[in-house]
């Protein structure tokens, strides 16, 4: 420890690694509830990474919101604490954590180009098993599902071969096996 | 009701404001505090000839939030205040945030415009929802009648439960002319909330098993145990005969354990008392009940009390290190964890330690007799003037309600609590002007006691309009104001920190408090002089209507002992300041 820290409140732990986490946050499906989560990020100062939402109960009105942020240990567990405080907030689901989980994002990506850069934007996408939805004559509309390195990866590829767009989901994340996250 | 009505429910239809008030009826509301206008005017008129709910009103919104938090400190029962949309709305974030910070039990409703003209910035329309939404623990903007009972009954629920906290309930006034079904607090269904409160029985042995070994324990407790309600303070009592450890408190949990108790050490924190501080830092066994670790406790946290073991009782699981690790967290309420303890410690057949090496070490530090003070001939010592206040007022049944500052901190240094809900302050926002309208709110609760706001003259002339909801209520709350013409503690900080440079602290006009009394309808009592202070506050007790008491108290008077800020526990001033006891790293601290 050293003799004089930045401030005697530091409550930064800046000596603890920072890691990214998956959460997969369920909570009601109520007006304003992004809100909350969002602006208990933004009021603590926590980071967001991703985010995604959408309802997964109509029945219920439950929505899962899947949020990918990265902190150091005690951030990480004050984020999900914190959370929780939430009055909608029903469970919070370390998926990184619970080192059972898969991740997917999907990605929209358009390219442009003629001649051989054309061709081999059209050659990758067939290794990466991207789907062409819109074609012209100059560009591609990609459509590739993955996890979310390998879609930076096809990203850094199409750049030199004429990249125009990128629209991405997010992370979406479940947990292996038959039980419930 | 109609039998052929196709709606399968045996609800009561009625309007919108009548729903409101049957339901606040349901939740016991006795009293409200609140300023009518244009978006919450249906409200009002149900409430025109209600006889069982006492609205009190106020002279400005911020006025009704705090009173609304002294009646709910001094009682246990959440606090009501109703109040318009825009301004109104705005002018309560004040009290919304302050009882979010300190754990208050409130329900604030807003009125709102018309639901057609939400998003067209409609006269007086403002987001009252996205306003409060991070300073409330929760709000709701009521979209559907038939929600309406339901949301306030959820409300009142949310507000109570768990860790208290304010909560919001914004009404469009259409929603307040329809007609809807009434349902009752059964109808509350939210399975997403559920608070724990029974702490884990592993917890309780291993908290047990360092209670059992401890040399040199304390108890570190918290606005928690007031929050808990009246069995937490008396198993604090039991706890503490049975184990026989000394008792710090923070400046909100004040009264939860008596200070006539030999074993009471004072306050903690950074005008806390030296024994409570020392003995903060020197333990090796801390059991914090209800308390937070806030930074005006803990003063330098990579410095805060190195030797202990911590346990750590709180309701809030966030609260668990969030910012002291704990070896032992007991997430629960405090009168079941407190029980719970009591329970196996006694099971165990733990007797009371005598602790004599621990209980000298601290009675050393007692002897330096951190809050003394010379007596002064010549002009009222603060000090003084709360200590007369106490020993005159102390068998009566009486309340204190403080502003923020200096006045505060002597407050809590010189005047003894031995119950809890005695005590209303506001700790975590530190809001300026809280004092008079609590000692509003605690005084309508409590018609025959003596009610007191321990004022300082700045913060007291934030909310000083007040006066008029007094008189009109016939509410004799006692204003004492320590008058020293200075933002005492901000010429406090000035001194310490900025090199005697006294920018914008003094007041150059202030008013003639004795005539603002009596221009209020109110009793005005002025003294300046030690000799006669006895009698003035005797005078002060027995009129019998709102009194401004203008205590002209010596103007320059620090406010000690002090953990300076960025300072260990072990670093407090005791005596004068010298000026350069604050680092430049703590310099930039609040």
């Amino acid at each position: 420890m050293s003799d004089a820290p930045a401030s005697a409140y530091d409550m930064s732990h800046a000596d603890e690694a920072m890691e990214r986490r998956t959460l997969a946050v369920m909570v009601d499906n109520e007006p304003g509830v992004l809100a909350r989560v969002v602006g208990l990020f933004s009021a603590r100062g926590y980071n967001i990474d991703s985010l995604t939402v959408a309802e997964v109960d109509d029945t219920r009105h439950r929505s899962r919101i899947t949020i990918v942020t990265y902190g150091t240990p005690h951030m990480l567990e004050q984020i999900e604490a914190q959370l929780l405080r939430l009055v909608p907030v029903g469970r919070v689901v370390d998926i990184t954590k619970s080192k059972r989980g898969v991740e997917r994002e999907l990605a929209l990506v358009k390219v442009a180009g003629t001649g051989d850069k054309r061709v081999e934007a059209l050659r990758i996408a067939e290794i990466f098993r991207a789907n062409v939805i819109d074609t012209t004559n100059e560009s591609f509309v990609f459509e590739l599902t993955g996890a979310s390195d390998k879609i930076d990866q096809f990203v850094a590829l199409m750049k030199p071969l004429g990249l125009v767009e990128l629209s991405r989901t997010g992370v979406l994340s479940i947990k292996r096996g038959k039980e419930k996250g | 009701m109609d039998d052929a009505s196709p709606i399968k429910s045996d609800a009561a239809e009625m309007t919108g404001a009548e729903i409101v008030i049957t339901a606040l009826k349901a939740q016991g509301v006795e009293v409200m505090f609140g300023y009518p206008g244009g978006a919450v005017l249906p409200i009002y008129d149900a409430l025109f000839e209600e006889d069982s709910i006492r609205h009190v009103l106020v002279r400005h919104e911020q006025g009704a939030g705090h009173a609304a938090e002294g009646y709910a400190r001094s009682t246990g029962k959440p606090g009501v205040a109703l109040v318009t949309s825009g301004p109104g709305a705005t002018n309560m974030v004040t009290p919304i945030a302050d009882a979010m910070m300190d754990s208050i039990p409130m329900v604030v409703i807003t009125g709102q415009v018309p639901s057609h003209l939400i998003g067209t910035d409609a006269f007086q329309e403002c987001d009252t929802v996205g306003i409060t939404r991070c300073c409330a623990k929760h709000n709701y903007l009521v979209t559907d009648v038939s929600e309406l009972a339901r949301t306030i009954h959820e409300a009142f629920h949310v507000a109570t439960s768990g860790r208290p906290g304010p909560v919001v309930i914004d009404i469009p006034k259409d929603i307040q002319f329809a007609s809807g079904p009434y349902h009752g607090p059964e109808s509350v269904n939210r399975p997403t909330y559920k608070p724990a409160t029974t702490p884990k029985p592993g917890r309780i042995a291993e908290a047990i098993a360092l209670m059992a070994q401890a040399k040199r324990p304390v108890f570190y407790t918290g606005g928690g145990v007031i929050n808990s309600g009246p069995e937490a303070s008396k198993l604090l009592r039991d706890l503490q005969a049975a184990t026989g450890f000394p008792v710090t408190s923070t400046l909100m949990g004040l009264g939860a354990f008596p200070a006539s108790h030999p074993d009471w050490l004072g306050m903690l924190g950074m005008h806390g008392s030296y024994e409570a501080n020392s003995a903060m830092h020197d333990c090796d066994l801390m059991i914090c009940v209800g308390a937070r670790f806030d930074d005006r406790v803990t003063g330098r946290i990579d410095a805060f009390s190195p030797g202990s073991k911590k346990i750590h009782i709180d309701i809030d699981p966030s609260s668990i290190n969030k910012i002291v690790r704990a070896d032992v967290p007991i997430i629960a309420d405090c009168a079941a964890a407190l029980q719970a303890l009591l329970d196996t410690w006694k099971a165990g057949g733990h007797k009371p330690k005598a602790l004599t090496g621990w209980k000298a070490e601290i009675d050393g530090w007692r002897a330096r007799n951190c809050f003394g003070y010379a007596p002064d001939k010549n002009g009222i010592r603060p000090q003084y003037a709360v200590e007369r206040l106490y020993e005159l007022t102390k068998d009566r049944d009486a309340y204190i309600t403080t502003e923020v500052g200096q006045h505060q901190m002597w407050a809590a240094q010189f005047y003894h609590f031995e119950e809890p809900n005695r005590w209303m302050t506001s700790g975590g926002l530190g809001t300026m002007g809280y004092g008079l309208p609590a000692a509003i709110g605690v005084q309508a609760a409590h018609k025959d006691a003596l009610v007191i706001d321990i004022a300082g003259e700045a913060s007291v002339q934030m909310v000083m309009q007040e006066m008029s909801t007094a008189v009109q209520h016939d509410l004799p709350i006692k204003v004492f104001i320590l008058n020293n013409q200075w933002m005492g503690m901000v010429r406090q900080w000035q001194e310490l920190l900025h090199g005697e440079r006294y920018s914008h602290s003094y007041s150059e006009a202030l008013p003639d408090f004795v005539g603002l009394a009596k221009a209020y309808g109110g009793h005005g009592i002025h003294c300046d002089d030690p000799a006669k202070l006895d009698a003035a506050i005797m005078e002060m007790i027995d009129t019998p209507k709102p009194v401004l008491f203008d205590c002209r108290v010596t103007a320059e008077e620090n406010c000690l002992p002090m953990i300076p800020s960025g300072a260990a526990h072990n670093e407090m001033i005791l005596g004068e300041i010298v000026g350069d006891e604050i680092g430049e790293a703590g310099k930039t601290l609040v």
